[in-house]
């Protein structure tokens, strides 16, 4: 043991993983900087974006690395702008509403996980859409609501154009950065090294002491915050708040797309498949009906003959890895002794 | 009231026959296929189209739609579920969740957002209906479906317990290699089993637009429907989803009869305290947890 572990060493940042998280940096500060020369089109647009990125991200963090495929997810987006809707109610600041929204969605998440947690496999699957289901239900009992009609977010309109617009972008730009960074940090810890033992073998990790349970609920809790936030800010970009869209479950099928495309359980491959998202809506999706039974053809396809993604197979070839979560055992060279 | 409960028992009858193809499936196959919904609506335009085109009655319909759909079957699980059930269990729910998209969308390209129904094609029996009791009628289509229910499902258990092919289904269900060790054909008896699911999808679709009317993307709420139906009756047997069918429809009629817009409400919420209470039994046991609270466990 000892010798072994005299010749070897752990190495978790790579040469090429410190540039990629240079640039990575780098790329957000030019995009926090953005207002001050791009259109108000380009920056709407890339709320939209942002938005996704926070979806794809999200659900990744409970399929990729908890093994829990969900179809409800849109359950906590139709609650984060549910929430924003009744807390500006309240007579809060609408940007204060989206926030403590994001909240209150994360909190009650807790009480769903504990028993949804309980389900393995399809069953979690179609029992969060249940979930989803019952939530936009009881929310549209509420009379400030008003069914299907739905209501506006009015107290934005307090704000000019031009400061809502950068605001929103900023506060979009902020959040999906803060989200990814603490995924990122989550991963790196003790608690996703027990993640990824689960991923890979659930009996194996539980074997050693990995507790799945409070891991799983953890992966649960950040997902439906993330998603709540990106359903509280997608609630500010389009002002009106209808149930029926808000919970509809095309927004799980972005999800799983995004997913699928850019490659599932790794920590890029959401990233890259929101670009490409993004990139398809921007083309196609005045193609109404076409459009959507491409994105499920395409998400048949990955899942048979790519079910690692485009950023698994760019990582298998190129031996790429630009954020480093994982341990890697290098041989020790002598040279500096 | 007494009203009420021998009507919720026959929409009982007819989410027993949703759910049979989809507990099936997942009793044999440990596949949960999300594009149930959407392919039993898909069976409910074919025979839309069968009566509507060529003036074939549903009932004789079901000669073609329900060899049709196994043809389905084979190719799903030819095609897909066999590729990705190989790479884990994860796999098939995204797979089938994709088709299912597919399918909805392909089916509102071709047939738009006007709802259809098979009830006009059906003659008299649509609203014909039997005097129970004092006031107390029944419509015969849904007696019909109920019966149907019974069959299938009696006629799935019968066809698992007696016959070599079933014992072949049920073995690969067990542990697929060790039942081709013994010379089970595994790839045959799944297709075998997906072909069945399917069947049962095809007269389901029958009993949706028989029922009532349907649209494109009906799909979602069927699947709903069926799950909850299974799980209420406890997922690996076929009985239990007939009485998983009929508390769903019973909890349904509560929460309507509570408010206007409790019907759903109802079953999602009976659905979720059955999870509750099944949780709260499996963890150690509910005697000793009386026990325990009592104080006399040692």
């Amino acid at each position: 043991m000892s010798k072994w572990s005299k010749s070897v060493y752990i190495e978790r940042w790579t040469p090429s993983s410190r540039r990629a998280v240079i640039i990575a940096g780098l790329i957000i500060l030019t995009l926090a900087f953005a207002p001050l020369f791009a259109s108000n089109g380009v920056l709407d647009r890339l709320t939209a974006l942002f938005v996704y990125v926070i979806l794809a991200a999200m659900w990744n963090a409970l399929a990729g690395y908890g093994g829990l495929i969900s179809v409800g997810q849109q359950a906590f987006f139709g609650l984060g702008a549910y929430f924003t809707i009744r807390i500006a109610h309240l007579g809060l600041d609408p940007f204060i509403a989206v926030a403590l929204s994001a909240i209150v969605v994360g909190i009650i998440s807790y009480p769903i996980s504990l028993i949804m947690l309980r389900l393995r496999g399809g069953e979690f699957a179609i029992g969060m859409w249940v979930i989803a289901s019952i939530i936009h239900l009881l929310v549209n009992l509420d009379g400030l609501i008003q069914g299907e009609t739905g209501i506006s977010l009015i107290s934005l309109n307090q704000y000019e154009a031009d400061t809502r617009l950068t605001t929103i972008y900023l506060l979009a730009l902020f959040t999906m950065t803060s989200l990814l960074v603490m995924l990122f940090l989550v991963l790196r810890s003790r608690v996703g090294s027990a993640i990824e033992a689960i991923r890979d073998n659930e009996d194996a990790a539980s074997s050693i002491g990995v507790n799945p349970e409070k891991t799983k609920r953890l992966l649960f809790v950040l997902a439906a915050f993330g998603i709540g936030a990106a359903g509280a800010i997608w609630l500010t970009t389009a002002t009106s708040f209808q149930p029926k869209t808000y919970f509809s479950v095309q927004w799980t099928a972005y999800m799983i797309f995004m997913v699928l495309v850019g490659g599932i359980g790794r920590f890029e491959g959401p990233i890259l498949g929101a670009l490409l998202f993004f990139l398809v809506e921007t083309w196609f999706s005045s193609s109404g009906v076409w459009y959507l039974i491409g994105l499920g053809a395409i998400a048949i396809i990955f899942s048979l003959f790519l079910p690692k993604g485009l950023w698994g197979e760019l990582e298998r070839r190129f031996n790429w890895q630009f954020l480093p979560i994982g341990y890697r055992v290098e041989p020790k060279n002598n040279k500096l002794e | 009231m007494t009203n009420q409960i021998i009507q919720a028992i026959l929409l009982g009858g007819y989410y027993a026959l949703l759910a049979c193809g989809l507990s099936f499936m997942f009793s044999i196959m440990k596949i949960i296929n999300l594009a149930h919904g959407s392919l039993l609506v898909l069976s409910a335009y074919m025979f839309w189209l069968l009566a509507d085109n060529y003036g074939i009655s549903p009932f004789y319909g079901i000669f073609i739609i329900v060899p049709i759909m196994m043809f389905v079957g084979w190719g799903l699980q030819v095609f897909l579920l066999q590729k990705s059930a190989k790479a884990g269990e994860l796999l098939p729910i995204l797979t089938t969740f994709g088709l299912a998209i597919v399918i909805e969308n392909l089916l509102f390209q071709q047939f738009g957002a006007d709802t259809r129904s098979l009830a006009p094609y059906i003659g008299d029996l649509s609203w014909a209906s039997w005097e129970i009791y004092e006031d107390i009628y029944v419509g015969k289509t849904s007696v019909y479906i109920l019966i149907a229910a019974i069959i299938i499902l009696g006629g799935l258990h019968l066809f698992m317990k007696k016959t070599a092919l079933g014992r072949q289904i049920r073995a690969t269900a067990h542990d697929p290699e060790t039942a081709g060790l013994v010379g089970v054909n595994a790839r045959k008896a799944s297709v075998i089993a997906v072909a069945l699911a399917m069947g049962t999808v095809a007269v389901s679709g029958l009993a949706l637009g028989i029922r009532g009317v349907f649209n494109a993307y009906s799909g979602g709420p069927q699947l709903l429907f069926a799950f909850e139906a299974t799980i209420i009756g406890g997922a690996a047997s076929l009985w239990g989803t007939l009485i998983g069918g009929i508390i769903l429809a019973l909890a349904q009629t509560i929460g309507a009869n509570i408010h206007p817009q409790g019907f759903l409400i109802g079953g999602h919420a009976i659905f979720f305290t059955v999870l509750f209470i099944r949780i709260f039994l499996s963890k150690g046991g509910m005697s000793r947890r009386i026990k325990s609270v009592l104080g006399i466990s040692r």
